[in-house]
Formats: structure tokens, C-alpha cells, sequence
């Protein structure tokens, strides 16, 4: 074999790669910039010169000033944090004891509840909103952050089954018989053998509960859209709505509820694609 | 403990670990489906009540054209924003993929992380940000396509009948892409070294290698990809909603099953919406749903007996 | 997760739910003497919490108000979500005609028919908000609005355009702007459809169908909307594309504010509404003209449209606050203070009042010049499917963009409106 060529070509290949690559990267951040920016120019600027960043001369907060004044971008935010966290932390806990259970033990129905939950991971919970509407309303429920942290850890309970339970499958069988063999109750064997051992999968489902639920307009639109309830979507939806002729807050806005996400996705980003290679999701 | 097991006591421990999680599976998740599929039978009177119809519902949807003109654009409209995802979200991810998993390439976990970005954002904003980027107004897009020479064929195509779903659709592609991309690259990573290494041996080409061996071993995420898109496709809603309002104009040129569901259930201006009505959309939405997702088990069968033990 | 770490989340996640469980009892608490304001008015909030509610605290000092507005897009689903709920505020703001009627029916809103202050408004103001058989007035009128023409005046100085009359007068003025300078001649877009309908199709044919005489006629089926008299206002509104500046198929109401009030276009579709907005946003002047009538046609319409109107909830648990809360706001403070702080919102009690803005007196004016009426399908013809209000946004909007043809507008609204209801068949 001639080494020479595809050493070439290795570099051909890798320059149309590295092209091919950095074209659609800038096509995927360009949008977010542009927003970015704008978000600290005076009105005149954005308007005139769209592109261009801001100077000293054309550097504006007026946007972040209005949208501070006129929205509770911090009470949107909290909602968030709250109705994100909560969902999280039960939908790991519930998911984990069910991903357990079910792979663990043989017992009658263990199938038929696999099956179960299995649908759950492709039939979308929005189609039930007729009667999750009805039901919240006789929980009296209806606007609060309760309303949304229970659909929301229904919605999150399938998939989290699924990917722990591919994990849990992996933990070696001598692990847990000798725990059994020195007489370690069942719960303990899951809480302080199993529960560790698949902390990295939880992390790639923490992720993956985290994204719908944050971004989720549908179900604080119907079941807390007032009263100081509104997850940070929803407000930013509903502040654009009555702001959009003031381009400075509509795009202040924009940028505030932009720039903790990438903070946030920075931070778990790794963890979110060491999940994702690792086979999390098959 | 084997003693445990051979006594047969009653699995407390069973109880404890699904219990739980199961309660509110079933009652926020599993009933209200059943529910809203027995509401979609009733009909609701003027003073609330509600009375069983039979499928008078379903008949109006889809044989009624005041009902079933709507239903059926919707339908139509949302398997076109399907095949569009289909046709160019899912190559390009698939491309992307097979790039970042090129051996030896540089910069590859930033290129992974910035394209994935977009699939961070929630929908609504990624709606407001293209909105502003398209609008003839601010001119962004306009000035660009001068610039490069293709001034005349800028136009406001979110305002068109003949382009509005089309554009909104790319929009979509231009989010979702990196879904896709990370899935099958983790597919791709995931297949044995010496596996490629025997082929190269062999005298495969990169291109060979790809189709002969690399591509039949992706196809299960493959199909895993489509699900996941048609699934998200039929549920759509937020986009529409924000960039053209529940009622999806142009002349309901942009409407989708989602979006008809909202309007149908929650009515809109002085259209009242009916809970009735809104639960036979959802139940045909659902069905919908089903049938792709039965297809999807039946290509892909391996899948189901794998999870059920 | 380990051990440690699951403590900590429990705590804090018990912190969490502790405060939520806190706040809303707190909230509850408060409740027993405030009273909540549901509106899709949310840009009147500030005046509402700045000015009208203090207003009313100096002479009730005991009873809290609150206002608390939906924005418009999602107000009736919300309302109706938060109704069915029992969680929605003790006052509702009142769309006209059938959807607050069938409120009524459901028995969420009162019967106001006892409420002192009631005589203040004439049957004409309370039309909107009474059972069919004129016995229960379910909501307390607050205010119409009046459709028309705002025009930027610094811009007709300069090209020395003087007020159309006329039709042939409107199109030569559009004419002249457009060949002349660079401005947008008339500013609409039709990206959120309601204005195509509401701006355009309610706003210029009243002149055609004659106001309240086309209105009634159309009720009773003696007119149908494939009639010329209809397809000859949707012919008009044909010829305005030209006019509206490049990309106004993807134009939202926001975008034509921003355009108008950036000094960039002439002429601006309105209701009276518009006045406080482009009170604050405007540099320039402006003033306002009534729809220009066909040739030849001496009398002139113009929508006068009873607009907005505040109900009692049935669920409310403070309906004495409530009800005293009414019967100050069918009172001349109210009127006064309403009809000058939202210019544009014209008060429908029988007081009188004076009202300061110039441009909002212009369009008052027009009382005494033209015959009122208001929006032709808001009464009855929306009661059934599909509804002709969201009927005609969607054939004025097609209209519009030139997908289609005025006759085939009037017969597709005609063809929805025979299907349900029976005058038409």
C-alpha cells in the first residue's frame, strides 16, 4: 500500500470535514448572536446597522432596564428553578426505585407495567390535557406550580425507566448477592449499592427531564399561565406578546432567558454527551 | 438471602419501589389518555353537562366539512413538516455525525456542543429570534441576500400561504438538527474498532465502509431518530403558536394537529371551544401517533423484546 | 446520587415546597377582602394600578383591588381554564355580545340587572351585554371604540396632501405617497390576521352596507355577504396591497405600530385604541380622518363598536366588594377618569364628559357627522361553527395578500355563515 496518498487525502478529508463542520456551526449560533447583540444597542442601532456590535456609542441596557421594570423576570426564573428541580429530583427517585424493580424482580404484571411505561415513552402526555385539565381543576390545582411539577414527572417517569434501567441491568450480579448473602435489606441494596453505581446515567436523564420541562410551553400555558406562576418561557412568551413593538425588552428578553441556558449547558454539557456515548440511549 | 425468596412473603419491597413512581404515572399520565379517549363520545350542553353521542364526534371531524376541511389541511400540513424533517433534518444530522466521527479530528467536542445548542433552547424563543431575523421590517435577511447577490428572492416568506410552512419547518430542522447528530454519532462510536479495521483491511473504501458496514449497523437509531421525529412532529405546537398565533395563518396554511387541538379545545376569539371536541382531536391525534409507533415496533421488533426482558 | 446527597436534595426540595405551600396560603388569606380584576387589557395595567384603582381606594379605602391581565391572545382560554377551576379573579372583563352571553348561560357571570348605577347607561351601551330577551344585563358597559384613519401630518405637510373625503380622494392620496417619497402609504400587515378584518373590513364597510341597516339586515338573512353591497368593500380592500410596503403578508400588528411611529408610513388603518400608543412611542404629529366614503355617497358610517365591559364572577366570594366596586365605576369619576387616561376608550355611560386628547376628540367627532354602528359579526352570526368573526379574518386576509378574489370572499363567508344558521339557508 502507498502511504503518501492517503496521507493527502487524509488532509483533503479533514479540511472539507473541519469546513463542512464550521459552516454549520456558525449557521447554528449566528441567530443567537445576532439576538445577543442587539440586545445592547439603542433602539437607532438595531434598527440601522443590525450587525454590527455594539460601540460606545450605540451601547444600550434600555431593553434589560424595561424588561427588569415592567416583568418579574426573577420571579419567571425562580418558577423555573422550582417546577424544574422538584420534577427532576422525584422523576430520578420514582424512576430509579421503578427502573429497579422492574428489571430486578420477576413477579406478576411486571411485564404488563413494562409495557406501560413503555408507551409513555412515545405517546406524548399532551394528548391527555383534556382530562389533566379536568383533573387538576377537581385537585384544585389549577395555577399552581404543583399543577405542573406532577405532569411534568409523569411526563419525565418513562424515558428515565428506560435509560436507568439499561443500566441497572449492567451492575454485576455478584455485587448484589453478596450484599443479599450478608443479609442487606433490599432497599438498602438499592439506596446505597445501586443508587451510586448508576449516579452517571441519572445525570444524562437529569439532562434529558431538564430540557422539555424548562423549555415546556404547553402546560404552564393551560395550568399555571397568571398570578405570578409563569415558568420562564411562558413569560417570556407572554412579555414579547404585550412588548413587541419595544425591540430593546423584546430582545433584552430574549437574551435573559438565552444566557442561563447556555450557562447551564456549559456547565452539564459533558455530562449530557458522556451520557449520550456512552450508550445511554440506544 | 435466599430464605426470603423461598418463604414467599409478600414482596413489600416491590410495592415500595414502584409504588410511587406508578401512583403518579397512572393518575396524571395513564388515566387522563383513557379519559380524554371516553370524553371524545360525549357531547357537552350548553349548561355543561355532558351526554354520550357515540362517535358523533369523529363522524363531524371527519366527514362534517365545516369539521373535517380543517382536520384534514391540518393532517396534511403536519405530515408535510414531517417529511421535511424526514428529508433534510435527519441527512444532515446523519452527515454532521459521520464528520465528527471521523478519526483524529480536532475541535470535535466544541463542534459537538455548539451545534447541539440550538436543541437547548426552548421553542418559543428560537420562534421570536427567526421571526426577528426574517422580518421584512428589521431586514436582516434581506440585507444579507443583497449582499450576496440574491436580493430579489428575499421575500416575507413567513407571511406567504405558498411558503409559511415550509419556512417554519426549517426552522425547526435548523433546531432539532443536533439530535439526530448525537444520537447516531453515539452510534457510530459505538461500533467495534476492529470491525472498521478488518474492512479497511480488506481494501473497503471510506464510502464502502460507510454503506456496507457502518450504515446497517446504525439503521436501529436510524429508525429510533424517525420515531422520535414523527412523534414530536404530530405533537407540535409551540412553534406555530408563537410565530403565527393559535390561528395558524394564512389561511390556516401553518395549522398542525397541535394547533387545532388548542383551538378546538380552548376555542379562540369568538370561536368557543369545546371539551368534547378537543378530546376527539387528541384522540386522533393519538391514534395517529399510534399507527406510526406500531409501525416503527413492527420494523423494528427486536427493540420491544429487549426491553420487556 | 448517594446517600448524603439525596438528604440534601430532600431538604432543599422540602424548603422549596414548604415556601410554595406558604405563599399560596398567604395569597388565600389576602383574598377574603381583595378583589382580582381579570382582563386581556394588559396595556392599561399601569394605568389601572397607578391611577384608577387609587382613585377608587380614596373613597373605599377598605377594599383591595387588583388588576390582573391576561395578554389578549390567551385571555379567553385562560379565562375559561381558570373559571372551570374556580381560581379565576372576582371581576371579568367582558368581550361583547355572545362570548360573555354564553358566560351567562353557564352561569359564571351574575345578573347585574339590580345593580345600582345601572341607569346610567342606555339600552343602546348595554345591548352588548344582555340576555336575548333584554331582562338580565350581565356586564357593566365601560367603553366603545371607533375605527378610522390615523395619519402621520408632518408627512402630508411635505407633500402637501390635504384629508381624503372620498374614495378617488383616499387612493389619489395613497397614489401621491407612493410615487412621491420613500414612505410605506398605508401601514397594515396581515402576519396576525385581525386587523385585516377589523382595520380594514369593519373599518371601511359600514359606508358599503350602510351601518346599522346592513347589520340588522344581515341578521335577519334579508342580506347575504355575497350581496354587492359586501363584495364591493372587500373589492376596496383589494386594491390596497400595492399600498402596504414590501413583505406586509409577514407584517405583525407590532411591526405596523413600530413602522408608523418610526416615521416610516403615512396612513395607519386604526382604532381609536392606537391613540395612547402612539401617544408615547410618536415624535411627530398626527391626527385622524373617518373612512372615506364611496363617491357620491353624502352620508358617512363608522364603527362605533361597544367594545369592553366589566362582569361579576358567580364564584366570587366578595360580590358585596364587587358590586360596590360596579356601581363606582358606572359613575361620572370613572367615566372621566377612563375616557382621559386611555384615550381612545370611549366611555358608554349617558355622563358627560370632556375628553382632552385632540386626536380622541377628532375621532368623537365623528358622531355628530356620521352614523354609528358596530362590528357586523359580533351579534348572533358568531354563535355557531365556524364563526363568521374568524371567517372574515381569514377572507379579508386573503383579500389582502391577492390570493383571492372579493366576490369569492363574499361567497366563502356567505357559504359558512348558511351553514349553521338558519336565515341564511
Amino acid at each position: 500500500m502507498n502511504f503518501a496518498l492517503p496521507m493527502k487525502h487524509n488532509r483533503g478529508k479533514a479540511l472539507v470535514t473541519h469546513a463542512v463542520l464550521l459552516t454549520y456551526t456558525l449557521i447554528a449560533l449566528f441567530p443567537i448572536f445576532v439576538v445577543i447583540v442587539n440586545s445592547f444597542k439603542s433602539r437607532k442601532a438595531i434598527f440601522n446597522d443590525p450587525l454590527a456590535l455594539p460601540t460606545t456609542e450605540t451601547f444600550s441596557l434600555v431593553g434589560f432596564e424595561e424588561v427588569l421594570l415592567r416583568s418579574e423576570f426573577d420571579v419567571f426564573f425562580s418558577n423555573s428553578l422550582i417546577v424544574s428541580v422538584s420534577s427532576i429530583f422525584f422523576v430520578l427517585l420514582f424512576g430509579a426505585m421503578m427502573a429497579w424493580a422492574l428489571t430486578e424482580y420477576s413477579f406478576k404484571g411486571n411485564l404488563l407495567i413494562g409495557m406501560l411505561v413503555a408507551m409513555g415513552i412515545m405517546i406524548p402526555i399532551r394528548l391527555g390535557t383534556v382530562s389533566i385539565l379536568e383533573l387538576m381543576s377537581s385537585l384544585h390545582l389549577v395555577n399552581t406550580l404543583w399543577a405542573l411539577i406532577f405532569v411534568y414527572i409523569a411526563q419525565g417517569l418513562p424515558l428515565a425507566v428506560y435509560i436507568l434501567s439499561e443500566f441497572i441491568k449492567q451492575v454485576p450480579k455478584e455485587l448484589k448477592e453478596a450484599a443479599r448473602c450478608d443479609g442487606v435489606s433490599e432497599i438498602k441494596i438499592f439506596f446505597t449499592i445501586i443508587l451510586p453505581l448508576i449516579r452517571p446515567a441519572m445525570a444524562t436523564v437529569a439532562v434529558f427531564t431538564m430540557i422539555p420541562i424548562w423549555n415546556d410551553l404547553w402546560f404552564p400555558l393551560i395550568l399555571a399561565p397568571s398570578d405570578g406562576n409563569q415558568t420562564i418561557t411562558l413569560g417570556v412568551q407572554q412579555f414579547v406578546g404585550q412588548y413587541v413593538t419595544d425591540w430593546n425588552s423584546v430582545l433584552a428578553s430574549l437574551t435573559l432567558a438565552i444566557v442561563p441556558v447556555l450557562i447551564l449547558y456549559m456547565i452539564f454539557s459533558r455530562q449530557l454527551i458522556r451520557g449520550l456515548t456512552s450508550g445511554a440511549v440506544k | 438471602m435466599t430464605t426470603i425468596r423461598a418463604k414467599k412473603a409478600f414482596p413489600w419491597h416491590i410495592i415500595f419501589f414502584l409504588g410511587p413512581g406508578l401512583l403518579i404515572y397512572l393518575t396524571v399520565s395513564v388515566y387522563p389518555l383513557l379519559d380524554t379517549l371516553r370524553l371524545s363520545l360525549y357531547n357537552e350542553e350548553m349548561n355543561g353537562d355532558l351526554t354520550f353521542t357515540g362517535l358523533s364526534n369523529f363522524s363531524k371531524l371527519l366527514f362534517d366539512v365545516v369539521w373535517s376541511d380543517p382536520f384534514w389541511n391540518a393532517t396534511w400540513n403536519n405530515l408535510k413538516f414531517f417529511v421535511v424533517h424526514m428529508l433534510i433534518q435527519n441527512p444532515i444530522g446523519l452527515l454532521l455525525a459521520v464528520l465528527l466521527s471521523s478519526p483524529k479530528l480536532r475541535l470535535r467536542n466544541s463542534y459537538r456542543t455548539l451545534i447541539f445548542l440550538p436543541t437547548m433552547l426552548s421553542v418559543v424563543i428560537i420562534g421570536f429570534v427567526w421571526q426577528l431575523l426574517l422580518s421584512p421590517l428589521w431586514g436582516i435577511t434581506e440585507n444579507f441576500m443583497w449582499d450576496i447577490g440574491l436580493g430579489d428572492y428575499f421575500d416575507a416568506w413567513l407571511g406567504k400561504e405558498s411558503s409559511a410552512l415550509f419556512t417554519l419547518s426549517l426552522i425547526s430542522v435548523w433546531q432539532f438538527v443536533g439530535l439526530p447528530m448525537m444520537l447516531i454519532y453515539a452510534a457510530l462510536l459505538g461500533i467495534p474498532d476492529e470491525l472498521i479495521d478488518a474492512s479497511v483491511v480488506d481494501g473497503s473504501s471510506a464510502w464502502q465502509t460507510f454503506w456496507n458496514l457502518k450504515l446497517p449497523l446504525i439503521m436501529p437509531t436510524i429508525g429510533m431518530v424517525s420515531i422520535l421525529t414523527f412523534v414530536a412532529n404530530f405533537n407540535a405546537f409551540e412553534l406555530i403558536y408563537t410565530v403565527k398565533g393559535a390561528l395558524a395563518g394564512p389561511n390556516f396554511a401553518t395549522d398542525i394537529m397541535g394547533t387545532l387541538f388548542y383551538r378546538t379545545f380552548f376555542g379562540f376569539q369568538l370561536q368557543e371551544g369545546s371539551l368534547t371536541m378537543g378530546a376527539a382531536v387528541a384522540t386522533l391525534m393519538f391514534l395517529v401517533i399510534l399507527v406510526g409507533v406500531a409501525l416503527y415496533l413492527f420494523l423494528f421488533q427486536r427493540r420491544v423484546q429487549r426491553f420487556a426482558l | 446520587m448517594s446517600n448524603s446527597h439525596m438528604k440534601k436534595a430532600t431538604k432543599t426540595i422540602a424548603a422549596l415546597a414548604a415556601g410554595v405551600a406558604l405563599a399560596s396560603t398567604s395569597f388565600a388569606a389576602i383574598s377574603a377582602e381583595k378583589l382580582v380584576i381579570e382582563s386581556w387589557r394588559n396595556d392599561d395595567s399601569k394605568i389601572w394600578s397607578d391611577v384608577i384603582i387609587p382613585e377608587f381606594k380614596k373613597s373605599h379605602p377598605e377594599i383591595e383591588v387588583v388588576f390582573a391581565p391576561t395578554t389578549p391572545a390567551d385571555y379567553v382560554p385562560v379565562l375559561n381554564a381558570k373559571l372551570k377551576a374556580g381560581t379565576a379573579g372576582d371581576l371579568i372583563t367582558c368581550k361583547p355580545f355572545d362570548a360573555s352571553l354564553s358566560l351567562y348561560n353557564k352561569g359564571h357571570l351574575d345578573s347585574l340587572n339590580d345593580l345600582a348605577g345601572m341607569e346610567n347607561f342606555s339600552d343602546v351601551a348595554k345591548s352588548a351585554w344582555i340576555t336575548d330577551d333584554g331582562a338580565n344585563p350581565f356586564c357593566l358597559p365601560m367603553a366603545s371604540v371607533i375605527h378610522g384613519f390615523i395619519y402621520n401630518k408632518e408627512i402630508f405637510e411635505e407633500l402637501k396632501l390635504s384629508v381624503p373625503k372620498t374614495e378617488s380622494e383616499f387612493f389619489k392620496v395613497l397614489d401621491t405617497i407612493k410615487s412621491e417619497s420613500r414612505y410605506t402609504p398605508l401601514v397594515m400587515g396581515t402576519a396576525d390576521q385581525w386587523e385585516a378584518a377589523t382595520m380594514g373590513f369593519q373599518n371601511v364597510g359600514p359606508n358599503y352596507w350602510k351601518g346599522e341597516e346592513g347589520r340588522k339586515n344581515l341578521i335577519s338573512g334579508k342580506d347575504k355577504l355575497s350581496d354587492p353591497q359586501y363584495v364591493k368593500v372587500w373589492e376596496h380592500m383589494a386594491k390596497w396591497g400595492p399600498y402596504m410596503g414590501r413583505g406586509y403578508e409577514a407584517q405583525k400588528y407590532s411591526d405596523s405600530q413600530n413602522l408608523f411611529t418610526l416615521g416610516r408610513g403615512a396612513i395607519y388603518p386604526a382604532g381609536s385604541w392606537d391613540i395612547s400608543t402612539f401617544n408615547t412611542q410618536a415624535d411627530f404629529k398626527f391626527g385622524a380622518f373617518y373612512p372615506p366614503t364611496p363617491d357620491g355617497q353624502d352620508t358617512c358610517y363608522i364603527s362605533d363598536h361597544t367594545d369592553i365591559a366589566l362582569g361579576l364572577n358567580s364564584a366570587s366570594k366578595n360580590k358585596k366588594a364587587a358590586k360596590t366596586f360596579l356601581t363606582w365605576m358606572a359613575g361620572k369619576d370613572f367615566a372621566s377618569l377612563y375616557s382621559n387616561q386611555l384615550p381612545g376608550f370611549f366611555s358608554l355611560s349617558n355622563h358627560k364628559i370632556e375628553v382632552k386628547d385632540p386626536v380622541a376628540q377628532e375621532f368623537l367627532s365623528w358622531r355628530g357627522q356620521c352614523k354609528q354602528t358596530i362590528r357586523n359579526s359580533y351579534q348572533i352570526l358568531s354563535r355557531g361553527e365556524p364563526n363568521l368573526e374568524n371567517e372574515l379574518w381569514n377572507v379579508s386576509v386573503q383579500v389582502l395578500n391577492g390570493t383571492m378574489k372579493a366576490q369569492a370572499a363574499g361567497d366563502q363567508a356567505e357559504k359558512s355563515l348558511a351553514n349553521w344558521y338558519k336565515p341564511h339557508q
